[in-house]
């Protein structure tokens, strides 16, 4: 049974606007699901209404088989939520809102846990600092620690890089593979593809409040994703020759490489044949080099072809 | 009932009532007995004594009054509209906790501040004027059911303000002339026939009214009436509350 599960699920606002249309998605127990998408394509909607943010239209959503509607309590207390906002009580002290937050979860207090969980995200020893005293770095932190404080099973990672520096989106995407690996249902909404291309198992792609694509990140890669065969040339190629008329190349503008777009799914297959040719054509080339669609030029493929 | 969530907000706004007690709890305590020190020790004592009462002593329950009212308000209204405000909101909207655990620990927490802040003004001011207070629980009954009532109100504005001036619009502009209008500093019988029909319109007098007579056993209205007025204010801000909660009225997109 999938740990959440979205059927039918729609959501207009009162202004009008129709951030989801009909929205069907189920996301497995234990898996890191990215769901990328530009911006104002309905994903954070999709995460509050989960979370209980934003009242649903129409549609059921469940958690841990739990109706998040009829049985919040049970559905919500197995979700954590880091938001995209760096929304933070300003004028406690970081132990206090953590220690808070397990509290609001109906967790009763758990010293030694809070510990861990602020020592495992460097924050240990600014535990009697002011929020409003630390970087927007350590904020992020924060809120991640507030969001782990009740130990939830499903945890929602809205936007996590934005705003952080390097070093913090290592340590992010560890943490999140250590949660993982204890069981912890991770659902990442991000517009940066390398995150999902770094951790998630599974992608869903959201535009214009429908999901146009579910995939594993290796099926989607392998379905969509492109290779690219250049070689190089010392002289100029003046025109492609007849013998890679049945091949889909293209020459540079200078005339002194030639692309070779190939499927993923060929597994190469073709490109054997591709280098026969070349040498039947009598062109001697330099140098060569592969190139594979990144996760960004699949998603923005995929959102292209539905604008 | 998540007694854990309850709690944790309730001591989260307690908390932060200690953390601003100069604003909470000394600001108002000094600007009441200035009151005092003013209309009961210094110009007070020539002032006739009304219903039996010295004025210093006749003008305690409704400034205390003056104070509850206010300050409820305040803290409620603030308590629930600066998480808003702040956007941390969105933690106590995802919990698992019910609007009306919701409702409870801030209102809980507001009222808690107001029955604090009334108890040491009601101690102040027996360092200037000569209190007595004839029933005591009732004192109490109209302290703590003053308190939740508009700390329920003040919970209503800090909900429906868009920003930090329409929290002060309704107390600054509404409940202090009702409560000085409401027979804070006379009774309602020494205004002119015609004004004493006015006044009863005021929902403050019959506050007011039933807070004194649990001081001194003298009252504008009849004391069920009082009550009957103040439980009939706290069961329509309950409505209200439920209906925002049910509705999502500026909580919920």
């Amino acid at each position: 049974m999938p740990i959440i599960s979205i059927r039918d699920l729609t959501k207009t606002y009162d202004s009008g606007f129709e951030a989801l249309k009909s929205i069907n998605l189920d996301i497995e127990a234990g898996e890191i699901f990215a769901l990328l998408g530009p911006n104002g394509a309905g994903k954070t909607t999709l995460i509050n209404i989960i979370c209980g943010i934003v009242r649903p239209g129409t549609g059921h959503v469940t958690a841990g088989g739990h109706d998040v509607i009829r049985d919040y309590r049970a559905a919500r207390a197995l979700i954590g939520l880091v938001p995209q906002e760096l929304a933070t009580d300003m004028f406690e002290s970081v132990w206090d809102t953590v220690s808070f937050s397990r509290g609001l979860f109906g967790k009763p207090k758990n010293p030694a846990y809070i510990e861990k969980i602020l020592k495992d995200l460097s924050l240990w020893d600014k535990k009697d600092n002011r929020i409003r005293t630390l970087s927007g770095g350590m904020k992020r932190r924060v809120l991640i620690a507030k969001a782990l404080s009740h130990e939830p099973r499903i945890l929602f990672l809205d936007e996590p890089s934005a705003g952080v520096d390097v070093e913090l989106r290592r340590d992010m995407w560890a943490m999140v593979r250590s949660l993982r690996d204890a069981g912890v249902t991770i659902i990442l909404t991000t517009h940066y593809i390398e995150e999902a291309e770094e951790m998630a198992d599974r992608v869903g792609v959201i535009n214009k409040g429908e999901i146009i694509l579910v995939e594993t990140k290796a099926a989607l890669m392998q379905k969509l994703g492109k290779k690219q065969l250049k070689l190089f040339f010392d002289a100029p190629v003046l025109q492609i020759p007849a013998a890679l008329a049945a091949y889909p190349v293209e020459l540079s503008d200078d005339r002194k490489s030639l692309t070779y777009t190939y499927d993923v799914k060929s597994d190469g297959a073709g490109v054997a044949g591709f280098l026969d040719a070349i040498g039947h054509a009598g062109l001697a080339f330099r140098d060569i080099q592969t190139v594979q669609s990144s996760l960004e030029d699949i998603f923005v493929d995929l959102v292209k072809a539905r604008t | 009932m998540n007694l854990h969530a309850v709690k944790s907000i309730y001591m989260f706004e307690m908390a932060r009532m200690w953390r601003t007690i100069m604003q909470s709890i000394i600001s108002p305590v000094i600007s009441t007995s200035l009151y005092f020190v003013v209309f009961g020790a210094a110009i007070g004592s020539r002032f006739a004594d009304v219903d039996g009462v010295s004025y210093g002593a006749f003008i305690v329950p409704g400034l205390i009054m003056l104070s509850l009212l206010t300050q409820s308000i305040a803290n409620a209204s603030f308590g629930i509209y600066f998480p808003r405000f702040t956007g941390t909101i969105y933690e106590v909207l995802s919990a698992p906790v019910s609007y009306f655990e919701i409702a409870l620990s801030y209102v809980g927490a507001a009222a808690t501040k107001s029955i604090i802040l009334g108890l040491i003004i009601l101690a102040t001011a027996e360092l200037f004027v000569p209190l007595r207070i004839e029933h005591p629980f009732w004192m109490l009954f109209f302290l703590v059911l003053t308190s939740f009532t508009f700390s329920l109100f003040g919970f209503i504005i800090g909900i429906w303000a868009d920003g930090f001036e329409k929290l002060q619009i309704v107390p600054l502009l509404i409940i202090t002339p009702l409560t000085f209008l409401g027979g804070s500093f006379y009774s309602i019988s020494m205004l002119p026939p015609f004004w004493q029909k006015v006044a009863l319109l005021n929902p403050v007098v019959y506050l007011i009214s039933g807070f004194r007579w649990s001081f001194y056993g003298v009252a504008d209205v009849d004391v069920g009436l009082s009550v009957a007025l103040t439980l009939l204010v706290l069961a329509i801000c309950s409505a209200i509350v439920g209906w925002m909660f049910h509705t999502g009225y500026r909580l919920k997109s």
